[in-house]
């Protein structure tokens, strides 16, 4: 594997992560609790979509084949998808969609807080325009963990059951394969271990806070690196592909 | 004799073009009518969500979608200024949400009609905003403070919606054969409804009279209605698509276009309740805000132990 084709690799995986969370963020548009929170979630959307487009932009400039942010969204199977599993785990309900976030926003603020420091320089421009957003997304997510814990009985209870059933695709954040051990040796991926215990204590302390319970024992699932992915990602894409798949020449 | 005083200020502030403003006195009706107004254009801005939200996941392009997204999260942003310029005349936002979920409560009646095609996200955005700021940059001028200034911010963005609309249009138009299929079949759809947006023809609209005199309106229906269909007619034209209507013809008297009217029996009935959507617009609405219900609870109850816990500290 070259340089050039890892960068591809590892980009491409960054921009799907992004693509696919948005995607799920947005089908809260106009359906949210309250009206505050309805442009906050699609503010939050907004931005990841952003980020999104920028590391598929990024990723098509490396392949350098002729192919372009849209053709990389929009002209891919599911089995061409790297994204982790959980990014694409329906939105259910509001809990779930919080604690998702919470999880993900507290991985990706660590994730782009180093990636920053990477030696390639578009790398670094997206992180930094990334990790003021995050902040922002991940003070919002965890308020909530902590409003549900700490809310009602109901609220409680499903925000457990959404830990309950989502923690099982977090082991995902932290794999790594061929393509990172060789940008890391480059400085330019970010080595996702060196912050895998920082990322648990601070996990932990956000579900002690909000009186929810880690599970424990969970085998954890895997699959999204090598385009394995849960039965929701090929409706995902059926539904968001559908018009450039229908007039491959049209130009929107 | 002091409510004679008062109606004589509120009188000369009009007379003035002075502004109304929330802690001033103001007739009933005047408040009656604002209050009727502008919580129907802030429920218009939220059900307005739906029909361009029903493209969102299936937007063509990563910017179009980011456009779609971001245009309809403005519209929320409109329908929050609104309830609140609508709160300082005394009603809460829980009571008009409510008279909106329970159909007591009207909205634009536009909203009901469905988005088939991307082409419509086009029409809406271009059609459909652009018939809403003919209304709305009057009502920049408006007599009541909080009303006029909301206005402002309003107008500037959906000037910003009705080019983004243009543009889909454009790009549909000139497009493929397929696509520019599915433009003309928006503006098709599209035409008569966004002409009723205007309301009714001045001799049967109820509402005018009073409007007029208050400065909550500063033109009429078929004055505005008049003037949209001459600015529309040439940018249809530069697009190569057809305006649907046989009757429509320049008139060199007026200087204006000649048209035909609208199908006011359609409009009564949509306003009735039995537009293609009006039922999922409400259902949607009913369903978000009472799916919404524990959550809004549960930020309730935090709140309040938060409170206790830091009185006891």
């Amino acid at each position: 594997m070259t340089t050039q084709e890892a960068l591809f690799k590892y980009t491409l995986r960054l921009g799907d992560n992004s693509i696919i969370l948005a995607q799920r963020l947005c089908e809260w548009t106009s359906k949210g609790p309250f009206l505050e929170e309805d442009l906050a979630l699609t503010n939050i959307a907004l931005d990841i979509f952003g980020r999104g487009k920028s590391l598929l932009e990024y990723a098509a400039r490396v392949e350098n084949k002729g192919r372009n942010e849209d053709h990389l969204a929009f002209h891919r199977t599911d089995r061409q998808f790297t994204n982790n599993l959980i990014c694409e785990q329906d939105n259910g309900d509001y809990a779930k969609s919080m604690i998702r976030q919470a999880l993900i926003d507290c991985f990706d603020l660590m994730l782009y807080t180093e990636l920053s420091k990477s030696k390639d320089e578009t790398l670094v421009g997206i992180a930094a325009k990334s990790i003021k957003e995050i902040t922002y997304h991940k003070r919002h997510s965890f308020s909530w963990v902590d409003r549900f814990g700490n809310g009602t009985e109901e609220s409680h209870e499903r925000a457990q059951k959404a830990l309950n059933e989502l923690w099982r695709f977090t082991g995902e954040f932290f794999e790594m394969e061929e393509a990172d051990e060789l940008l890391i040796k480059e400085g330019i991926a970010v080595d996702v271990k060196s912050f895998q215990a920082k990322w648990e204590e601070e996990i932990k302390a956000l579900f002690l806070k909000a009186n929810l319970t880690l599970p424990e024992n969970v085998f954890m699932q895997t699959g999204g690196r090598k385009g394995i992915h849960t039965e929701h990602l090929a409706y995902l894409l059926a539904e968001m592909q559908a018009l450039p798949r229908m007039y491959p020449d049209a130009k929107w | 004799m002091e409510n004679k005083n008062f109606e004589d200020i509120f009188e000369s502030k009009l007379a003035k073009n002075e502004m109304i403003e929330p802690k001033d006195w103001m007739p009933d009706n005047y408040r009656k009518h604002l209050l009727r107004q502008i919580s129907q254009h802030a429920h218009s801005e939220i059900i307005g969500m739906l029909p361009e939200g029903n493209w969102i996941s299936r937007a063509p392009s990563l910017r179009a979608k980011l456009v779609l997204l971001a245009k309809v999260q403005d519209e929320g942003g409109h329908g929050l200024y609104l309830y609140t310029a609508a709160e300082s005349l005394g009603t809460s936002r829980d009571e008009m949400l409510n008279a909106l979920h329970t159909s007591k409560a009207k909205y634009s009646s536009i909203f009901n009609y469905p988005t088939l095609s991307w082409a419509d996200i086009g029409a809406v955005g271009w059609l459909v905003d652009g018939a809403a700021i003919m209304n709305q940059v009057m009502l920049q001028r408006t007599s009541y403070g909080p009303y006029a200034r909301a206005m402002v911010r309003i107008c500037k963005e959906e000037s910003f919606h009705q080019r983004q609309g243009y543009e889909i249009m454009t790009h549909m138009a000139f497009g493929t054969p397929e696509q520019k299929e599915m433009a003309q079949d928006a503006l098709n759809r599209w035409w008569f409804p966004t002409l009723m947006m205007f309301g009714p023809p001045d001799i049967e609209s109820p509402n005018s009279e009073n409007a007029m005199k208050w400065r909550i309106k500063r033109e009429t229906n078929d004055q505005l209605r008049q003037r949209f269909v001459n600015q529309t007619v040439e940018q249809v034209e530069y697009l190569g698509l057809t305006v649907p209507d046989k009757n429509l013809k320049w008139n060199e008297a007026k200087k204006g276009y000649d048209f035909s009217e609208p199908d006011w029996a359609e409009f009564k009935n949509v306003i009735k309740g039995n537009g293609p959507c009006n039922k999922e617009r409400l259902e949607a609405r009913n369903k978000a805000h009472n799916d919404g219900e524990w959550v809004r609870e549960a930020a309730t109850v935090y709140g309040k132990k938060q409170m206790e816990e830091y009185a006891a500290a």
